[in-house]
């Protein structure tokens, strides 16, 4: 150590400049959200609770063609389909397991008919397991109550998909 | 004042000891019941100050009457939480020893407030030797944690102990280097005398922190290290030894442990401010401060600079803590021993020299 390292050190010049930091952090704009009461901004391509779409005759969108089924890396979406009176293929079964899911957003890339979506709904819970277990009629009865929220987050995303 | 209230009760009919009794334990009130409120809120501060630095805003949810009030109630409410925690005792811990260990951290922590003292004539016992009694008290605390250590049955907590142990007997003799600078200055062993040395025409260039900077500085850092705040938590290390000595503790023996902890940085501070910055003297001359005896009590000598004094440290506390990396053990036993050891016993006869040579203004008059 020669001298002016010696004298640098005694004068505590590194401790001082790390205070200096602090110190001046200390009166720093703060960055928290205080979050019941403010949130976050969030993207329209936010993927949270599912939600399965109707058209606006109040048909359901899904063909049960289970191309989400496929693709879901959880494997956590179970289909089972059947033929309606009127002809159509449609689904008996659509049930997704929160519990599994990993909220990766592929069924709602791959689905064709824009039947099965995420919602910005991200606060939700269950009490048991069979509440986050999202059966068809839930999904839909999610759907119907944020139509106009997922299809104006739809129509902000469509120039880029 | 105090004899007012032993005459009365004397007046009363009450045994003479009896009444002696009494005053004194309301004294002690009157000391303690403002610093375990202080340790109370010495938390929410921490917790506040680390979170601005670190561009958060800390706790602001708990407060009284149903408003957040910045969160004030935080403090009451972990206090409530912890009395109300299970105090588990580890199988194969010596149950006496595990429970005595933080009531011998925290009774030194309190028994060395008896000599410190707050103004001119408010110290509850004025002895002769009150900085080797503060000395001697504060090195009980160590056993507090060697015992908690030891009675846990648990390596992490021996690890901490251990380290505590000779983190705190090595900086101990720096500390005790850099009070010997002070009362040679002082020519005293009373603190409150050391206080009234510092008295003089030039208000703050009359404090010791001048002509013993050095002494001061190792002081402080010396402090750090004895109450084992970081940088020098090394006793606690949660990254590398999860809490150390108090790791199994928990509810109201873990909060006991809190409190020792910072009845102790509350002391420590207290006393940097009674011995290098003039205590519960003002900054300002005598001279400056107007003859208005409204200026006079908020200007001239009084407990609120003692106070004011006492949270800059406080405040160095915390800042240090949301500053600062851990130092490695090693680094901590070079800095004691090859660093603060030699600065101080170079610096003492820097001070006889100054002594000597009578350097105005604090050595001028003896």
């Amino acid at each position: 150590m020669n001298l002016f390292s010696i004298l640098k050190s005694l004068t505590l010049k590194e401790l001082r400049g790390g205070l200096a930091v602090t110190g001046r952090y200390l009166f720093r704009k703060k960055f928290t959200v205080q979050y019941p009461e403010e949130r976050a901004p969030m993207s329209p391509r936010f993927r949270g609770l599912h939600a399965q779409r109707r058209y606006p005759n109040g048909e359901e969108r899904c063909i049960a063609c289970k191309l989400c089924e496929v693709v879901c890396p959880a494997m956590a979406i179970t289909i089972e389909s059947a033929q309606r009176e009127d002809g159509t293929r449609r689904t008996t079964r659509y049930d997704i397991d929160l519990t599994k899911c990993i909220f990766c957003g592929f069924c709602e890339e791959a689905c064709p008919v824009d039947a099965i979506v995420e919602t910005r709904i991200y606060e939700y819970h269950g009490e048991c397991r069979d509440d986050l277990l999202m059966t068809k009629e839930k999904l839909l009865a999610v759907g119907d109550k944020y139509e106009a929220q997922i299809a104006a987050d739809r129509t902000a995303d469509a120039p880029y998909r | 004042m105090f004899e007012i209230v032993e005459n009365f009760l004397l007046g009363l009919g009450l045994w003479p000891w009896l009444a002696t009794l009494v005053v004194t334990l309301l004294q002690i009130m009157l000391v303690m019941v403002p610093l375990l409120l202080s340790v109370a809120y010495l938390t929410y501060a921490e917790r506040k100050v680390i979170g601005f630095m670190q561009i958060r805003i800390g706790p602001n949810r708990v407060g009284f009457f149903g408003k957040p009030l910045w969160g004030l109630g935080q403090p009451i409410a972990d206090a409530v939480k912890l009395m109300f925690k299970e105090i588990i005792i580890p199988g194969g811990a010596d149950k006496f020893l595990f429970l005595i260990a933080p009531v011998l951290s925290m009774a030194p922590a309190l028994a060395a407030w008896a000599v410190v003292p707050f103004g001119s004539e408010m110290v509850l016992a004025d002895i002769d030797a009150s900085l080797l009694y503060v000395l001697a008290i504060t090195s009980i605390g160590v056993y507090g944690v060697i015992i908690a250590g030891w009675a846990s049955n648990s390596k992490y907590a021996f690890l901490g102990a251990m380290r505590s142990a000779a983190q705190i007997v090595s900086y101990e003799i720096a500390m005790g280097f850099a009070l010997v600078g002070v009362l040679m200055a002082a020519g005293s062993i009373n603190i409150g005398d050391i206080v009234r040395g510092q008295g003089g025409a030039y208000g703050l260039l009359n404090w010791y922190f001048i002509p013993l900077f050095p002494l001061f500085i190792i002081y402080f850092i010396s402090g750090v290290a004895e109450t084992n705040r970081a940088p020098f938590d090394v006793a606690e290390g949660e990254s590398e030894i999860v809490a150390g000595f108090h790791v199994e503790y928990s509810g109201m023996t873990f909060a006991v442990f809190f409190l020792a902890e910072y009845a102790n940085m509350i002391l420590i501070s207290m006393l940097a401010a009674l011995m290098f910055l003039g205590g519960w003297l003002s900054p300002l001359p005598a001279s400056w401060i107007p003859e208005l005896a409204l200026f006079d009590l908020a200007l001239g000598d009084g407990i609120h600079w003692l106070l004011a004094k006492t949270a800059l440290f406080l405040f160095f506390f915390l800042w240090f803590r949301a500053t600062f990396p851990r130092y490695r053990y090693d680094q901590i036993m070079r800095l004691g021993w090859k660093v603060f050891i030699p600065i101080t016993i170079v610096w003492l006869l820097v001070v006889g020299l100054f002594i000597m040579g009578g350097l105005a203004p604090w050595f001028d008059a003896a």
